[in-house]
């Protein structure tokens, strides 16, 4: 083990074993020599020591009235390292029985095991060495003395006072040439990474338990690629040869191709095979009569093997962990009675239901761990993930189907029954109605700071503040998390232009990405309506499968996650135009999926921003033009009779101009709406299908299939995307990429985004480029900055914007984003993509310039 | 940002006498600088008959966003500058009013040294201004100055020709004539009412404010049928909060306001946890629903209990408190939750009772929450009274482990604030997982709506009701809710039950079955029916 100490070379001595995590507690009188054993023995990092405590508290280790505070401090400590799975080792006198107590309840709360080390050195010796000792010079005999007489009586029952383990040293030498050997735990075996076929409960189904083997590729108990078998328990009863079951089941493990865990059934049964009393129900009855023709000896190895079951496993590092009925992570490879009562018959609600049954505690909709915990138990009809569990009884014996999961491949494999072969008390129902996803997500999966682990960017923080904001958007207006995998980022403009009358330039955004060293580029129209985005399922049936939901075939939503239409009705409307275009281009086989989530616009902008046009762009609108008409006329009148206006004159015309200008640029993007009639939807990437996100697609490659979406659109909703690729290292590539900004920005287009062609892009440094910036038309940056930005001064003070913040801002929301469509790529559980995308509207309401 | 006023004259008074009452020579272009740019004065015309005086403000637009920008971590605390997009370079905003007092300060004291008998003669005038905000509609602009003596022609302004179907703008184009006014009249006038006018809040109000308006206001205010809303909405938010409270209020909202911006909306449309401050016009014009909104939010209780004076004795707001207040005496809860306490009014009054050792309010909205912390007095409350209540951010639609293990919990004109489809997780966090004995639910009784005398057909009561349920409905949905996670529930009307259409609110008041259920979850899968319950908790 990596955390066993270095051992000086000394006299061979006693081996003392200590399970690598425990709660070590030495014991022994002052001056017997601990604080000296545990450095020799522990890392420093490992041991707490009293004395320190109270130098913690008090200023003074030896101060004695300080004891009470120091060992609240000392519990505390060790109780925080227990809780992170760390060994802990107390170096206190811990003499007396009350002390230990506490240092055993401590262990149990954090479901490790207590041990004991007992330092039993002669009285005499210890007094002198206190002698010895400057700040403990003045230490009574009679401290010792006590010491000595408490630690002797103590030491007949230390096994019952808990101590899972008890070394006693007994005198100096023995202290002295004593060496530890670090033992794992029996539940750790995080050094074997499979691959695993992990079967679910079996209850006696050996012709099932047969046929599946043999479906996973197993030969007599033996996968010819090395596979090992992994059986959740419940091997035994109710169903017709459990003696077939155990056969084949201990013939495996004791060849090294199978791990098992005991279920509730093998611990009863292993109490008869004791000949303990126990009632012969829940179809423990069959399985006595089966074992009556077996022979004794079999019967003895039967037991033996039960005996020898470990409560769960921890595998494949950590990522996977094996049970009967369920684990919370907090329990993952701990070892206590209540670890392994856990394990073997869950967690239930001291309720019954109506069938009479134990209410189950759903400890699974709690689950936030990274580990996938695999388990049984509880009858399903159908294995499903949720937050990273899975349940494999699907009730064989009950006339369901035998479950195996391939790990890490997550595959499910299945057999049917042959018959029922016990029935059931109840029908088999899913935990969870409305989908396995059904229940509310839980506030601490998203409130206050939080850090999010993204694999593009690291680790990215989310201020309180920030979260606080995005709760309140989420909860009050966004569409059901379920139906919001993805929010999109924000994007960076290009930088500040230099050139007359222009504040942004396209020169600059193809010479940012040469000197990234991205040499090819897609300049992408941009549509200038709303941000939309749009998650399609090929039927209902899909929805309710991969989404969890009742009724909605996807959902149409904002940058902020609000619902496009506060009717449903027309979302689905739109959703069935996206559906047939989807169809017609043959994508739903292409990707092998049967849902689609879509970037894109929805247009036009009037649609969605009509309170925003009428209370600020209209108005302003409507304020210019009822007021230089007027003022003009004034003017040149003023002019006419002789008043010197000249300047003042020209400047209210230039306004006059300006502001007709403006009104213009927004009116481009206004048009009357019917129902859906005039409303366009121009979809620029496909975002993620089933197993994938598709967000590193070049985008040669997505505008190809977007091209197919558009052709097969028979409803006229789709609009494409006009494109250019430019070689950013070619200047007459350049020269035809800025004229094709001017062309499409002087037609009254809102501009374009220059994009990398390989989608994700990374610089020489290894740090993500800007997955695209923005390059906006002249007469559309009126909208942002106001009618007369145009004008040389205003320009002027206008080009001391700062970008800095928002170019760190569009990455960290571009990684948040690739996140959200990994997780929910790779089927995590909801929370964790819902974590992802929760960042991103987030990190919206960071304070950056708007205009940008 | 600009104006004309005209006089007509006779050869024995002639109209150019306005250039000695301007002490603006008519020959002369004038610039002079004020705080918002440079404002000119020019005549078109100067003549005997007719002389016109035409002031122009030209504003700064890149200044004036600059000017708006806050302090702190990127704060913008003034909204209404924080735009390029701005109307003020050409509406007659209240930056105008403050040009003309520049401009004209001293024909507005009624002074003219050269022609001391001219102040005090009245004028036919003529004062053109084409591009006026009117908050409050041409009826208010005409209600605001024939009472003056006036005659008044608004013409609103179209917000677009090529889309007719937006209605008109905000601005309305004025002209108002008189021959019983002095030029001093006029301009003050102009200067009061301007800003009475204008709905952005441009500057801050100052301390000496006061004696402005009352030396502008001087012969004319105090005897105007519109006085009250003159003076509230000259002295803008002064009355309901300080300044600097104002100011936090506006840091607060600025994460919001930058996620409003995100999706190209307004911030009041995502910002409208808590109602706007209440003016004592409110109803003038904000809008067709808004005395049944003041009537349901019950920030603006004054307001409520003048619209419903007569009628309703006791407005909404407080019967629907009493009758909370009530349930939760009945059922002898002592650890309550306010779910949606909004400002904190239900909060107050539990407080204020001793048998409720704990109160925790819990709102999504942090404004909210901050205005409720701040009318309890959390911050100087004693320690003891201190510790019997909390504020949390929290919301509905999450589950909430702090939210379990309570007696009872409110929620009260909270769930039709809610998408009908995001319904099933609030129903879940609160009775599947929070699980308290007692929940009370009042929502308002939609067949009620037609008894609001102020609230056309088919609207609802508040602009975020995302439905407004009838008796039937309601019941419907809260016996089903009481069914699956195991409670008991009865219904009681709150208000006025009128025999056709009901009580304005209605009241579920859900009771855990047996009363001795698990505090831990239990949900629909688990829902069992009420009665077999007492045989297994004690299992």
């Amino acid at each position: 083990m990596t955390d066993a100490p270095v051992q000086e070379a000394r006299p061979a001595g006693r081996v003392l074993p200590v399970t690598d995590l425990s709660l070590v507690v030495l014991i022994g009188a002052s001056g017997s020599g601990k604080s000296t054993f545990a450095r020799r023995h522990f890392r420093p990092t490992e041991v707490i020591s009293s004395d320190f405590c109270r130098g913690l508290v008090s200023d003074d280790e030896n101060d004695q009235s300080a004891t009470k505070d120091a060992f609240d401090v000392l519990h505390y400590i060790a109780g925080k390292r227990l809780a992170a799975g760390r060994r802990t080792v107390v170096d206190a006198t811990n003499v007396q029985q009350e002390a230990r107590g506490q240092l055993v309840r401590l262990a149990r709360e954090h479901d490790v095991l207590p041990v004991a080390i007992v330092l039993d050195v002669p009285e005499s010796v210890c007094a002198e060495r206190n002698a010895a000792r400057a700040d403990r010079a003045d230490m009574p005999r009679r401290v010792v003395q006590r010491h000595t007489r408490e630690l002797k009586r103590s030491l007949r029952h230390l096994e019952r006072e808990g101590f899972r383990k008890v070394h006693v040293l007994r005198g100096v030498e023995e202290v002295e040439n004593a060496t530890l050997v670090t033992e794992k735990r029996f539940n750790d075996l995080t050094h074997l990474a499979g691959p695993f076929d992990i079967v679910g409960d079996i209850h006696g189904c050996s012709i099932e338990l047969e046929s599946l083997l043999a479906k996973l590729g197993y030969t007599d108990g033996v996968h010819p690629e090395g596979r090992t078998a992994v059986f959740v328990g419940d091997l035994v009863d109710r169903g017709p040869d459990s003696p077939g079951v155990l056969r084949r089941v201990m013939s495996m493990v004791e060849s090294g191709n199978a791990l098992c865990v005991p279920g509730n059934h093998e611990n009863k049964f292993g109490r008869y095979l004791r000949g303990r009393q126990v009632q012969h129900t829940h179809g423990l009855a069959e399985t006595v009569a089966q074992m009556e023709g077996e022979s004794e000896e079999f019967k003895e190895r039967v037991g033996r093997f039960i005996d020898g079951l470990v409560s769960h496993y921890v595998l494949d590092e950590g990522r996977l962990v094996v049970c009967h009925a369920g684990l919370p992570e907090k329990y993952h490879g701990r070892t206590s009675g209540r670890v392994r009562s856990h394990a073997l018959y869950g967690e239930t609600t001291g309720e019954t239901d109506e069938f009479g049954l134990p209410v189950r505690y759903p400890w699974a909709e709690d689950y936030r761990g990274r580990a996938a915990v695999v388990y049984g138990h509880t009858p399903v009809p159908t294995a499903t993930w949720l937050n990273n569990t899975i349940c494999l009884d699907t009730g064989v014996v009950f006339g369901g189907k035998l479950t195996a999961l391939r790990y890490p491949e997550r595959e499910l494999v299945e057999v049917p029954a042959e018959r029922v072969w016990y029935e059931p008390v109840k029908p088999l129902v899913n935990e969870a109605p409305g989908g396995h996803q059904g229940r509310p997500l839980d506030l601490d999966d998203v409130r206050g700071r939080r850090i999010v682990e993204t694999r593009h960017a690291g680790r990215i923080s989310v201020r309180e503040e920030n979260a606080a904001a995005a709760l309140e958007v989420i909860s009050r207006f966004a569409v059901d998390p379920r139906l919001l995998p993805y929010l999109p980022p924000t994007m960076a403009p290009t930088a500040t232009s230099g050139a007359d009358g222009y504040l942004e330039h396209p020169a600059e955004a193809f010479a940012q990405y040469a000197a990234a060293g991205v040499g090819r580029v897609v300049c992408e129209e941009k549509h200038m309506g709303s941000r939309a985005v749009a998650l399609v399922c090929r039927d209902a049936a899909a929805a309710r499968e991969r989404f969890g939901v009742d009724g909605p075939t996807g959902s149409l939503y904002t940058r902020t996650g609000r619902p496009f239409f506060d009717d449903g009705q027309v979302t689905e409307e739109v959703l069935g135009r996206l559906r047939s275009a989807i169809d017609g281009a043959g994508l739903w086989a292409e990707l092998d999926t049967d849902w689609l989530l879509l970037d894109g616009e929805l247009l036009p902008w009037s649609l969605k921003a009509a309170g925003l046009l009428r209370n600020q762009y209209a108005a302003v609108g409507a304020a210019s033009g009822a007021v230089f008409p007027g003022a003009l006329a004034a003017l040149e009148a003023a002019g006419a009779r002789g008043v010197d206006v000249s300047g003042l004159l020209a400047r209210q015309r230039e306004r006059a101009a300006d502001a007709g200008a403006f009104t213009d640029a927004y009116r481009r993007y206004c048009w009357s709406t019917e129902g859906l009639e005039g409303v366009r939807f121009a979809p620029f990437q496909l975002l993620a299908g089933r197993g994938r996100s598709l967000a590193g697609v070049p985008h040669d490659e997505q505008l190809a299939w977007l091209d197919r979406l558009v052709e097969a659109d028979g409803s006229g909703l789709l609009r494409r995307t006009g494109r250019l690729l430019v070689d950013t290292a070619d200047p007459a590539s350049v020269a035809a990429g800025v004229d094709w900004w001017l062309d499409l920005t002087g037609r009254g287009g809102e501009g374009m985004v220059v994009k990398p062609l390989g989608a994700t892009v990374r610089d020489a440094e290894g740090r993500l480029v800007q997955p695209g910036v923005k390059c906006r038309g002249r007469e559309y940056l009126r909208i942002i900055y106001g009618p007369e930005y145009t004008r040389p001064d205003n320009l002027e003070r206008l080009r001391q914007r700062h970008l800095g913040h928002k170019r760190s801002l569009a990455l960290r929301e571009y990684a948040l984003g690739l996140e959200a469509l990994d997780r929910l790529a790779e089927g995590e559980p909801l929370w964790r993509v819902h974590e992802a995308v929760f960042a991103v509207l987030s990190l919206e309401s960071e304070p950056v310039d708007p205009r940008l | 940002m600009f104006l004309t006023i005209t006089a007509t004259g006779t050869p024995g008074s002639p109209a150019t006498d306005l250039g000695f009452l301007l002490h603006k020579h008519p020959d002369k272009a004038q610039p002079f600088s004020t705080s918002y740019g440079t404002a000119h004065v020019v005549y078109p015309e100067a003549t005997e008959e007719r002389c016109t005086a035409a002031l122009l403000l030209e504003v700064d637009p890149v200044a004036l966003v600059r000017r708006g920008r806050g302090k702190g971590r990127g704060g913008a605390p003034d909204s209404a500058l924080a735009q390029y997009v701005n109307d003020r370079p050409y509406a007659a905003s209240s930056l105008l009013a403050v040009a003309l007092s520049t401009v004209f300060s001293t024909a507005m004291k009624g002074q003219c040294a050269a022609r001391p008998e001219l102040p005090g003669r009245a004028l036919p005038l003529r004062v053109e201004i084409p591009s006026l905000p009117a908050r409050g509609g041409p009826e208010l602009v005409t209600g605001l100055f024939e009472p003056l003596g006036w005659t008044a022609v608004v013409r609103p302004v179209p917000l677009d020709v090529t889309f007719p179907e937006w209605g008109d703008s905000r601005y309305v184009s004025l002209v108002l004539e008189s021959d019983r006014l002095t030029v001093a009249e006029a301009l003050r006038h102009l200067y009061v009412l301007l800003p009475v006018l204008d709905g952005a809040k441009h500057y801050w109000v100052s301390p000496d404010e006061v004696d402005k308006l009352l030396r502008a206001g001087e012969g004319w205010l105090s005897d105007h049928p519109q006085q009250r809303l003159i003076t509230n909405r000259y002295l803008a938010r002064r009355w309901s909060l300080t300044r600097q409270a104002e100011e936090r209020l506006e840091t607060e909202r600025q994460e919001l306001l930058r996620l409003a911006q995100a999706d190209d909306t307004e911030v009041e449309e995502i910002d409208n946890a808590v109602p706007a401050e209440a003016e004592p016009e409110a109803g003038a014009d904000t809008g067709p629903d808004s005395d049944a909104a003041a009537m349901e939010v019950g920030a603006t209780e004054a307001a409520a209990e003048e619209a419903a004076a007569g009628e309703r004795p006791v407005p909404l707001a407080r019967q629907r408190r009493e009758a909370i207040l009530a349930a939760l005496r009945e059922r002898r809860a002592a650890r309550v939750l306010d779910l949606g306490c909004g400002e904190g009014h239900l909060v107050r009054e539990l407080l204020k009772d001793t048998r409720y050792d704990e109160v925790v309010g819990v709102d999504v909205s942090v404004r909210a929450l901050a205005i409720a912390s701040r009318r309890l007095r959390l911050e100087r409350m004693g320690e003891r009274q201190a510790s019997r209540v909390r504020l949390l951010q929290g919301s509905l639609v999450y589950t909430d482990s702090r939210l379990k293990g309570y007696d009872a919990a409110v929620l009260s004109e909270v769930i039709e604030h809610l998408d009908l489809p995001r319904l099933p997780a609030l129903e879940y966090s609160v009775f599947g997982s929070a699980r308290p004995r007692t929940v009370v639910v009042t929502t308002p009784n939609v067949e009620y709506n037609v008894r609001w005398e102020s609230l056309p057909a088919g609207h609802v009561r508040h602009g975020d009701h995302r439905f407004e349920w009838s008796r039937e409905e309601f019941r419907a949905w809260a016996d089903s809710v009481a069914a699956r996670f195991g409670y008991d529930v009865e219904y009681r009307p709150v208000g006025p039950d009128d025999p056709e259409v009901g009580p304005p609110t209605q009241l579920a008041l859900f009771t855990l079955c047996a009363d001795t259920g698990s505090e831990r979850h239990a949900g629909p899968a688990r829902a069992r029916s009420g009665h077999a319950t007492r045989e297994e908790a004690s299992a």
